[in-house]
This record gives C-alpha cells, sequence and structure tokens, in this order.
C-alpha cells in the first residue's frame, strides 16, 4: 500500500498516466479474489442467458402432466415443477429474462441520470434547482408504489418493466453526476476548452463526463444489482414478467404456492438471485476500491 | 425554525399532491379500467350504469377534483370491490403495519449500532470481515426469498411456525399466539434493513474515530468505552440518521413484500392487491396514506438531525 502511493505521487511525472492507472487499477481489482470469483460467475451467468436454449434438452414451457414435482434424476437434473416443466430449462431461461431486464433497466438510468445531472450541475442557477428538488421528490417517494401502480396500469409487459425499473433508478446517478460536474467545471482543462470555444454539449461529452467515468461504472454495477432484485421482487408479486415465460422472480411465486408438495422448488431461483446480486454488489465494491481515488484508503 | 418547519409542510404538501394526481392519471389513463367493470356477465348497459354511478363517466379533471374534494372533508370514498369506505379500510390495516414494521425497524437499529461500532472499532480484523459479509449477503438477499426459505423450513418442515396470517382463525386473542404470528416476518423485515444501517453505522464511526476530539479525549485520559460512546458514537449517529431517512422510502417496499409473502393483513397488502384489481379509491387511498408516512418520516429524521448536531442550523 505504501510503495502504491508513493507510485501514486510521481503520477504527474508519468509519460502516460492514463495508461499507468489501467495498470494499478487492473492489478487492484485482481489482488481482490471476491471480485474476481464474482466477475467469473457473472460472465458464466451471461455465457448461460446467450446459450439458453441450446443448453437444455427440454423446453422451458414443456409441460408433462405425468410427470409432475419429481425429485431431480438423470433425465430431469434438478427435478420437474408442479406442470412436470423442466426446472434446469426454466431456471436457463429465466437467467436470459433476468439478466436482460437488469442490464437494460441499468442503461436506461444511466442516460437519464447522466442527462439530469450534467444538465443540473452545468447550467447552475434555477435549472438546478428545479432538477435536483425533482430529484429529491423522486427519492422521497416510496418508488415501488409507483411502479405497482404503473405496472397495473400499462400492463405487465417485459419491456413495460425494463423502462419503469429504470425510470425509478436513475436518481442516484444524477446526484453523482452532478456532483463530478460541478467537480470539474471549473478545472483549467474545461476553461480551456471553453476558451476555444467549445460547445457546452462537447465540453460535457468530451470534457466531463469521461472524467465521471469510474464513477458510473461502479454505479452501474449497484445499479445492476438493484434492477435484479426490483424485477424478481415485481415478477414475484405476479406484476413483473409473467408466466409462461420464465423469470426467477416467478418461478418462486409458483415454487411458494406448492411449497407443502414440493419444497425444493424454491431453492435454486432464489440461490440464483442471490448468487447473482451479490456478485455484482461485489463487483461494484471491488472496483470501487480500484477506481475511485476517494476510496483508496478502503474505509469504505 | 417555525418558518422551516412550515416550509418543510408545504413542500411535503405538494410532493404528495404531486403524487396524488400522478397515481390518478396512470390509474385512469390504463386501458382495460377497474377490474369490476370487467365481469363477463354483465350486458353493456348495465356496465355504463355501473360507470355513471361510480362517476367514471365524468373527463378526468373533474373526476379529480371530485375526488380531491372529498379527501379534504375525510371521505376517500368506498372500494369497487367490497363497497367498504377507504378510511375505515385503512384504519383496520394500519395497526397492523406499524405494528410489524415498528418492531422489526426497532430491533433492526438496536442491532446496526452496537454490530457497525465493533466492526469500525475492530477495523480489518475477523470480527470486520464477518460483519461486512453478513452484510453484503444480507443486502443480496430478495426479501421474499428469506421469507419462503424460513416457511420451508420452520413451517413445512418442522411444523413449529405458522406459515402465514395474523392469527389463528377460531381461537380467542392471546399474546403467545400473536408472537408466534409475528416472529417470521419480523426477523425477515429486520435483515432486510439491517445490513445498510450498519454498514452507514461501520463507516460514520471510523470517520469520527479520526477526528481531532476523539484524539483529545484520548489524550486527556478519558477511559475507552467513554471515548467511544460519548464522542465517537454520538457524532457518527447524525449521519446514521440521514440515512435511516433516505432509506424510509425502500423499507416501505420491504414492507410490502413481507406482508405478502406472510399473508399478513397490512397497509402493503392492501395496496398490492387493490393494484392487481385496479380498485381506484383504494389504490389511490392507500398510495397516499404510505406517501403520508415517507414524508413524514423524512421530514422527522430532518428534525432529528438538526437536533443532534446543533451546528446544522435549519433554515
Amino acid at each position: 500500500m505504501a510503495a502504491m502511493q508513493a507510485v501514486s505521487r510521481t503520477r504527474v511525472s508519468e509519460v502516460a498516466p492514463r495508461q499507468f492507472w489501467r495498470h494499478v487499477a487492473w492489478r487492484r481489482f485482481c489482488a481482490n479474489w471476491g471480485a474476481v470469483v464474482a466477475a467469473v460467475f457473472l460472465l458464466v451467468m451471461y455465457a448461460t442467458a446467450a446459450g439458453g436454449p441450446l443448453l437444455s434438452r427440454y423446453s422451458p414451457n414443456a409441460v408433462d402432466i405425468a410427470n409432475t414435482n419429481a425429485a431431480p434424476s438423470a433425465e430431469h437434473w434438478l427435478g420437474t415443477d408442479e406442470s412436470g416443466r423442466d426446472v434446469l430449462a426454466r431456471l436457463i431461461a429465466g437467467a436470459r429474462t433476468t439478466m436482460t431486464v437488469g442490464l437494460i433497466a441499468m442503461i436506461i438510468a444511466i442516460v437519464i441520470g447522466a442527462l439530469v445531472g450534467s444538465l443540473a450541475g452545468y447550467c447552475g442557477g434555477w435549472i438546478d434547482s428545479v432538477l435536483m428538488r425533482f430529484t429529491d421528490g423522486m427519492m422521497a417517494i416510496p418508488y415501488f408504489f409507483l411502479v405497482l401502480v404503473a405496472v397495473a396500469a400499462l400492463g405487465p409487459s417485459f419491456h413495460n418493466i425494463v423502462v419503469m425499473i429504470g425510470l425509478i433508478s436513475w436518481m442516484v446517478v444524477a446526484r453523482i453526476v452532478r456532483g463530478e460536474v460541478l467537480r470539474y467545471r471549473g478545472v483549467d482543462f474545461v476553461l480551456a476548452a471553453q476558451a476555444i470555444g467549445a460547445k457546452p454539449a462537447r465540453v460535457l461529452a468530451r470534457h466531463i463526463l469521461p472524467q465521471a467515468g469510474p464513477v458510473l461504472i461502479v454505479a452501474a454495477t449497484f445499479g445492476v444489482a438493484n434492477a435484479i432484485l426490483l424485477e424478481s421482487a415485481l415478477s414475484y408479486l405476479g406484476l413483473g414478467i409473467q408466466p409462461p415465460q420464465a423469470s426467477w422472480g416467478n418461478m418462486l411465486s409458483n415454487a411458494q404456492a406448492y411449497v407443502w408438495e414440493n419444497p425444493r422448488l424454491p431453492i435454486y431461483p432464489g440461490v440464483l438471485i442471490l448468487c447473482t446480486v451479490l456478485a455484482y454488489n461485489f463487483l461494484g465494491d471491488a472496483l470501487r476500491d480500484a477506481l475511485d481515488p476517494r476510496y483508496r484508503e478502503g474505509n469504505m | 425554525m417555525t418558518a422551516y418547519l412550515v416550509r418543510r409542510t408545504l413542500q411535503s404538501v405538494v410532493l404528495l399532491w404531486i403524487v396524488s394526481v400522478a397515481v390518478f392519471v396512470l390509474i385512469h389513463t390504463a386501458p382495460g379500467g377497474a377490474a369490476v367493470l370487467q365481469n363477463p356477465d354483465l350486458s353493456r348497459d348495465q356496465i355504463a350504469q355501473f360507470r355513471a354511478n361510480l362517476g367514471l363517466d365524468a373527463p378526468l379533471p373533474v373526476q379529480y377534483v371530485r375526488w380531491l374534494h372529498g379527501v379534504l372533508r375525510g371521505d376517500f370514498g368506498r372500494s369497487y370491490n367490497t363497497v367498504e369506505p377507504v378510511a375505515r379500510l385503512v384504519e383496520t390495516r394500519l395497526p397492523n403495519t406499524l405494528l410489524l414494521t415498528g418492531i422489526a425497524l426497532g430491533l433492526a437499529v438496536l442491532l446496526a449500532i452496537p454490530l457497525g461500532v465493533a466492526s469500525a472499532t475492530h477495523r480489518n480484523t475477523p470480527i470486520d470481515r464477518l460483519v461486512a459479509v453478513l452484510s453484503f449477503l444480507g443486502i443480496s438477499t430478495p426479501v421474499f426469498w428469506l421469507g419462503i426459505v424460513l416457511i420451508v423450513v420452520c413451517s413445512v418442515q418442522f411444523r413449529i411456525l405458522p406459515a402465514g396470517g395474523m392469527y389463528q382463525i377460531g381461537e380467542p386473542f392471546s399474546v403467545g399466539d400473536r408472537v408466534r404470528h409475528l416472529l417470521m416476518p419480523v426477523f425477515v423485515l429486520m435483515t432486510a434493513n439491517l445490513a445498510e444501517v450498519t454498514r452507514y453505522t461501520r463507516s460514520a464511526m471510523i470517520d469520527a474515530l479520526g477526528e481531532d476530539y476523539v484524539r483529545t479525549a484520548r489524550a486527556k485520559g478519558l477511559p475507552g468505552p467513554a471515548v467511544l460512546f460519548r464522542h465517537a458514537l454520538r457524532n457518527a449517529l447524525i449521519p446514521v440518521i440521514t440515512i435511516v431517512g433516505v432509506y424510509l422510502p425502500r423499507a416501505v417496499s420491504a414492507t410490502a413484500i413481507t406482508e405478502t409473502v406472510f399473508s399478513w393483513p397490512g397497509m402493503g397488502q392492501l395496496a398490492l392487491q387493490s393494484a392487481a384489481t385496479r380498485d381506484y379509491p383504494v389504490v389511490l387511498g392507500t398510495t397516499l396514506a404510505i406517501a403520508v408516512f415517507a414524508v413524514a418520516g423524512s421530514l422527522l429524521t430532518d428534525l432529528a438531525y438538526g437536533y443532534a448536531d446543533p451546528r446544522i442550523r435549519l433554515g
């Protein structure tokens, strides 16, 4: 640690500081074995989601009334559910749904958050106060009920869910981006860019927002974790992804209905949600340690 | 101070009004409409008659003004499904939710503060790592899944606790019975809130322990616990209070999910059911009641913040 700090003080004289930092960040990240395990786990999950139907002999929605609630066997590795559907095939199909929802919802949240945050931070004045009061207001509302009402009203289709989750998750990003914009607004390289006549949009996009990159990556990682939790909660409540399309959340709500007949059923989707969210949180934490200079001392 | 209170209250009222408009517009512009009107046994004329009776044939702004007019006189309308007044529905459900949330949040804070302090004072020791791993597990576990697992273990396998509800049907009220029904939901809801508060207590405590006044207190020879609790913890609690305020809206969602898992007859469950059947007056009433609590909660935490730290001038 001491050696690394000594190195970091000489950063200014480095020839290629950006490359150097990438190197340091990468080394810091790899030193954290928990995060490496998490990253590998997530890669496997995404590969599974992408491979999807190729990975199982069974269709996730194929009903087999003669073979319901079967125990794990050579044919059905994880058994079958209350309609005789192969649990493993449904888990794989669910991985595709859940991982996609998490990613897209996070992208929506980042885009809105970055727009609101940079507008507020760059323009300042009344635009700033209006946008930030709005952000605070959104944070103060029990957003879960807004989603609930919206989903009940607009209907629980796949992209309604994704958009809704994105629309209620941008506030933290907006605050972070605003903070970063304020930090860099008066810095020399930004003033220089403004002096040679760069338009505000260019100054923001080319000079200020890239500085916020590391912080955004960290926020995005935690964002995916939250989006996945939210999606599974909504699907569990019957307001998210609708059956027969499998999602880990709606598999759990079925599982609870048949818990007396087949107590094994709730274990698998729950463990997968837990591990995926845990992996994202671990990853976010490690990325924050590796990328964000304010957490370098390791006090969070 | 009074000016601040007045301004914050006004802001809260405006926020609540915006919430009510948003919810109102959202549910009424929904395709399909209330579930009671979807009954296939009704003829077209009967449905039109129903709509007229419920006032649903008026233009949206008129409907909103009528609703608001009622609300200002304390009349929240009647449920489409059960024809009960919304106010009475909320009145019967609210105490159940307050009982559950009060115990769970209270326990969460009582446990989180010692855990966070222990973790901060034993930084980078096995205790700290254990607490860190546990809080990571805590924030990553889906609330409803923890509930289902508990039901599988305690109710299905060992049959020691009831799987849901608030009392044993057909038996007279007894404290023991209520406690047995409360155990699992309280545990789930407490776990859902514990991790976050612990993490913030830890980092606030670490910040406070690095401050000059702690060094001064140590230098003048105060015993360790006095430094820890009278000097460091009191200051560390200030940011923790804010976090609890910011965190309230999320606690509301966790409560709603917990109530659903354990069929606890509370506000959250009522809101979920009414949203699913598009029982408009109940959706509006419950959402508003929940929003009032969340907004009041955040106002109270801000006041507590000013009280705990005299340097902060509310104004």
